[in-house]
């Protein structure tokens, strides 16, 4: 039983069959990669899971509960957090702002009207959003205006953010884009160590397949809105399919 | 102090000081002087100085923090108004009974008027907004005339029920009162040539506005302050982390709505009458353009913007053709004609264009507004002193 079960999902806008038919099972603790062509419906799929869009058929089961129909906010609340491909951070916040709103929405996802006490006072807050920066390794950036940022920074903030939510399975598009060789190694590291430290389910959409290989168990390999391959990552390589699938992606 | 970090506790001082020696500082040219018409030390401006600027610092909760632009606080504002001098007429002429009164009636309203039109946001939301307060407005003038008084609006009269108070003599005029202290009654100070007026209502609103100044600080500061600024920045983003964010706006909604009939509750206090006009959608924009002015999202722009509009409102419409002649009777005759006509469109009346080019001026140079324009006259000023200390854009402190 996985955490995550994805069935016959198809999506379309206008005449653009986006998905089709497409089935995914990823198991709870692991790092289950997507991989695929531009276009082939990756970031799609994620929107079918966060609440963002409804397949037009099929059924998404998180924790055996369907999360088609539910609010974007309920969704999260069940412990589903996501890191967008274009960075969704509070621009106009800083670094540490960013964080800390993370860190009060995990606690009050309710509403609750905590308008008499300042941030400043929560120490647990604060030192849970702290804690959270020096894991990515930006701390020294926490009063910077978060637009100011680099993409990569950005992404890591993104990253942040999601993982101070303490979620059950974290969706992240394409987390090291835009990021420099050493960045990206310090994601997969800070990752790794999450994964095995939290147990943290993942689905990760990369195109960069050192970051793949590095973390995946397992690989699915969407084209052209459907899943051609889903295998272990030793047997992803040598699988004609999928070489066909990118070779075809290219022209 | 009080809840609030060194640089917060400073501005409200800043501001406890200003509003309690506002009679000196407005009133800094002698009596009889040329210049005595800049003065602004009377109790009626004065009072309209505090009490628009409890509107604007409840408006910049809403539109500030969360960026959602309400175009009809003035509903807001005119029930409180209403709410207030009913309570002086069937009550008792103790303004405190109308004070709560208008912030609650308002608060009520504004949920109501929040709940419908926050389902929608940018310019719809506006618009439902400014409808909602054009509606109330016409609902004043027509069929709730038995309630509002309709064109010539509310008065206390001494034939009032006033179920508090003794009756009043026959041909007395009922005056609003604190516990015995009449709004309208003033203490004068004369020294040397200057006359400076301490007036009871003034006083009064000013504490109301101290208040409210503080209770917005820490409304800033809170964790609900945080998320009505993330609302503002990214609302699909706060969605996808757990929180729905209508709540937050309704609560904002409601906040600035009982700010506003606070000033309502106030305005009625200081002059014991209500009408519609309040709520006539000008009344609306004004608390637009003092909170843009100031600088909206700021905790002191939105009361300066007030203070700026209300204190050039005065003056500027109180400036006539033969004030300008005179300013002008240096020169020429022809050149005088020349500059009197030039001059003449943007006094007495013609306020409005005057504040029109102000607003357009600061929104072009001065997109933050006064509060933008001071800080870089205070950046200006740092940089020459101190050549080396970095950009460091302030951002709120950690707790350390
Ligand atoms: N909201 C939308 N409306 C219309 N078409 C869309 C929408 N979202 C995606 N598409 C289309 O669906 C297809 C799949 O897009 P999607 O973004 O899921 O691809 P992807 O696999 O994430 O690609 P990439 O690797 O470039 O991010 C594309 O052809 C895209 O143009
Ligand atoms: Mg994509």
């Amino acid at each position: 039983m996985g955490i995550l079960e994805v069935k016959g999902v198809n999506k379309s806008f206008g005449g653009l069959r986006a998905l089709s038919d497409v089935n995914l099972n990823v198991e709870e603790g692991t790092v289950h990669a997507i991989i695929g062509p531009n276009g082939a419906g990756k970031s799609t799929l994620l929107n079918c899971f966060i609440g963002k869009l409804i397949p037009d058929s099929g059924t998404v089961l998180f924790d055996n509960q369907s999360l088609l129909g539910i609010q974007p906010h309920e969704i999260n609340q069940l412990g589903v957090s996501r890191v967008f491909q274009t960075p969704e951070i509070f621009s106009d916040l800083t670094v540490f702002e960013n964080v800390i709103i993370a860190c009060f929405a995990k606690r009050d996802g309710a509403f609750e009207l905590n308008a008499i006490v300042s941030v400043a006072s929560q120490k647990d807050m604060h030192e849970k959003a702290k804690q959270m920066l020096i894991d990515v390794n930006m701390i020294d950036k926490r009063n910077e205006i978060a637009s100011s940022l680099s993409r990569g920074d950005k992404r890591r903030l993104e990253m942040a953010m999601c993982l101070a939510q303490d979620p059950k399975l974290l969706l992240l598009d394409e987390p090291t884009a835009g990021m420099a060789r050493a960045d990206t190694n310090n994601t997969i590291d800070l990752l790794k160590e999450i994964q095995a430290a939290r147990g943290i389910t993942m689905a990760i959409i990369e195109h960069d397949m050192h970051v793949v290989f590095s973390l995946a168990e397992k690989i699915s390999v969407l084209a052209q809105g459907t899943v051609i391959v889903e295998d272990k990552p030793e047997n992803i390589k040598g699988n004609p399919k999928v070489q066909e699938a990118y070779l075809g992606g290219a022209h | 102090m009080l809840g609030l970090n060194k640089k917060d506790f400073g501005l409200l001082t800043i501001v406890i000081i200003l509003t309690v020696f506002a009679p000196f500082i407005l009133n800094p040219f002698p009596e009889g002087s040329a210049l005595a018409q800049f003065n602004a030390g009377y109790p009626d401006l004065m009072q309209r100085l505090v009490i628009f600027g409890i509107f604007a610092i409840g408006f910049n909760i809403l539109f500030g923090l969360t960026g959602y632009l309400s175009f009809g606080h003035a509903a807001f504002l005119g029930a409180g108004s209403y709410a207030g001098i009913w309570m002086i007429k069937l009550l008792t002429l103790n303004i405190i009974p109308a004070i709560i009164a208008s912030v609650i009636v308002a608060g009520l309203f504004s949920l109501i008027v929040g709940w419908i039109s926050l389902r929608r946001s940018g310019i719809y939301f506006s618009i439902l907004t400014l409808a909602f307060a054009q509606m109330s407005y016409s609902l004043a003038y027509s069929v709730l005339t038995p309630i509002t008084g309709g064109e010539t609006g509310l008065q206390p009269k001494v034939s009032d029920p006033r179920i508090f108070d003794a009756a009043l003599a026959e041909g007395t005029t009922p005056r609003a009162n604190f516990f015995g202290m009449f709004m309208n009654d003033s203490y004068e100070l004369s020294l040397a040539g200057w006359v400076f007026t301490f007036n009871v209502g003034y006083y009064i609103a000013a504490i109301f506005m101290v208040i409210a100044f503080y209770i917005s600080i820490r409304i800033f500061r809170s964790p609900f302050g945080l998320m009505l600024r993330a609302v503002k920045s990214n609302q699909q983003r706060l969605n996808y982390t757990g929180i729905q964010s209508k709540p937050y706006t309704l609560a904002a909604f409601v906040i600035s709505g009982m700010y506003a009939g606070l000033a309502g509750g106030l305005l009625v206090a200081m002059d014991t009458q209500a009408g519609a006009e309040r709520m006539f959608w000008t009344a609306s924009g004004e608390v637009v353009l003092m909170t843009i002015l100031g600088g909206s999202g700021t905790l002191i722009g939105p009361v300066l913007g007030a203070g700026f509009i209300k204190y050039f409102e005065n003056i500027v419409s109180k400036i006539n053709e033969s004030i300008l002649q005179a300013w002008f009777s240096f020169m020429p005759e022809a050149l005088q004609e020349f500059f009197v006509a030039i001059f003449y469109p943007f006094i007495g009346k013609g306020w409005h264009l005057t504040l029109g080019l102000i607003f357009m001026l600061v929104v072009i140079f001065l997109p933050g507004g006064l509060m933008e324009g001071g800080k870089r006259i205070s950046d200006l000023f740092r940089r020459k002193s101190k050549t080396d200390s970095g950009s460091g854009k302030v951002a709120p402190e950690a707790a350390e």
